[in-house]
């Protein structure tokens, strides 16, 4: 069967897109964490998504890079990455992290949304890195040999953040009454934000049926479960409501992707192309 | 007064790293932490990101007891001139190579 090469491109993306953001805002820590050995800590995590979201970008650039002509230009609407496209040059896991707009970044609301303080901090980690998991063991089988192999050496490290935020949230939830009201507080607050994780876009479905892309619905009981265990050992309780947000894996972003962006591609875009 | 600024510190650990299978672990350095398994990781985090390691020790540094430094000169000194306690009186045959 003919695996759509846009779809394919858009979902390597997807995929990229959370790595990198939520890498960048792990990476805010650096230098202010509560001990010396936890900054490290959140670093080496932020320096394994940056590294997994270039294995994609570059995977992403090089699928770009084989598409006619007519095919490419629909693909991207930010303008600085347009200009370079119509000149007719390649672009590179750079230009995806540096030249898109907000709206052409596929990323979950959820990884996005400001640290504000370590509760908020481990509850994000906890709720995706569960998530991510569970999706790269399952994308380990994709027929997609490039994302099987980045699945595989990926899920060493997403091993050791799901253990790393699951034992935060476990220390927070019961630890002292302070910690715990607090890290309730993000979990709550962050709850909304779970939903999207297990959302089957276009993309999602159509590589689901070439057998690329991973189940989300079959993912979805394995984090519930998961979750609750830690929950329930953190003596944290799991959020009643089940209204969701969504809109982050068609483009549709909260105020705070646009400040992150800002900051993240600000040197790029006032010196296009200067190295350092 | 000293005691009252570490009151609300985590406590600190020694840890000892194996480099590689077969080998000993070695005195790494030394981390605070919570409890001993937040050690073992803050451990991984701090001192094998760079593959020093694949197995660590961790020990909270107040259960290591340490020799007096005042001592030292009766402790250590009177093996200054015993060297009949270093095997190096006895002839050995060529063909032994490994020694």
């Amino acid at each position: 069967m003919r695996i759509p090469m846009n779809e394919r491109l858009l979902y390597t993306l997807q995929i990229a897109d959370n790595a990198l953001i939520l890498g960048h805002r792990l990476s805010e820590w650096c230098g202010h964490g509560p001990v010396l050995e936890q900054d490290i800590a959140l670093t080496n995590i932020a320096l394994d998504h940056l590294g997994q979201a270039r294995s994609l970008y570059q995977y992403a650039a090089a699928q770009f890079n084989e598409l006619p002509a007519e095919q490419k230009q629909p693909i991207f609407s930010s303008p600085a990455l347009q200009q370079n496209i119509n000149a007719g040059a390649e672009i590179d896991e750079d230009d995806l992290a540096y030249l898109r707009d907000g709206w052409d970044f596929k990323n979950v609301l959820l990884t996005e949304q400001p640290n504000k303080d370590w509760g908020y901090t481990v509850v994000r980690s906890f709720f995706y890195d569960t998530f991510n998991y569970f999706f790269y063991t399952e994308l380990q089988k994709s027929s997609d040999e490039t994302l099987a192999a980045i699945a595989e050496k990926s899920l060493k490290e997403v091993t050791y953040h799901m253990r790393w935020s699951s034992e935060w949230v476990i220390r927070l939830g019961d630890g002292t009454e302070e910690s715990h009201k607090r890290i309730q507080e993000a979990v709550n607050d962050r709850w909304a934000f779970t939903g999207e994780l297990f959302n089957m876009g276009q993309v999602d479905k159509a590589m689901l049926a070439n057998n690329v892309g991973v189940d989300l619905n079959k993912i979805k009981p394995f984090w519930q479960e998961s979750i609750e265990a830690v929950m329930n050992e953190a003596t944290l309780s799991t959020p009643a409501n089940n209204w969701m947000q969504e809109g982050g894996k068609e483009g549709r972003h909260t105020e705070y992707l646009g400040y992150l962006l800002a900051e993240l591609q600000f040197m790029q875009r006032a010196y296009p192309n200067m190295e350092w | 007064m000293a005691q009252e600024v570490n009151k609300n510190e985590w406590p600190s650990w020694e840890v000892c790293i194996r480099s590689k299978a077969g080998l000993d672990h070695k005195h790494a350095g030394s981390l605070h932490a919570a409890d001993a398994q937040m050690a073992i990781e803050n451990a991984r985090d701090v001192y094998t990101r760079r593959m020093e390691g694949v197995s660590i020790w961790v020990v909270e540094s107040k259960y290591i007891h340490a020799s007096d430094p005042d001592e030292s000169s009766s402790m250590y000194d009177p093996a200054n001139d015993k060297v009949y306690r270093h095997p190096t009186f006895y002839n050995l045959p060529d063909e032994l190579t490994h020694m």
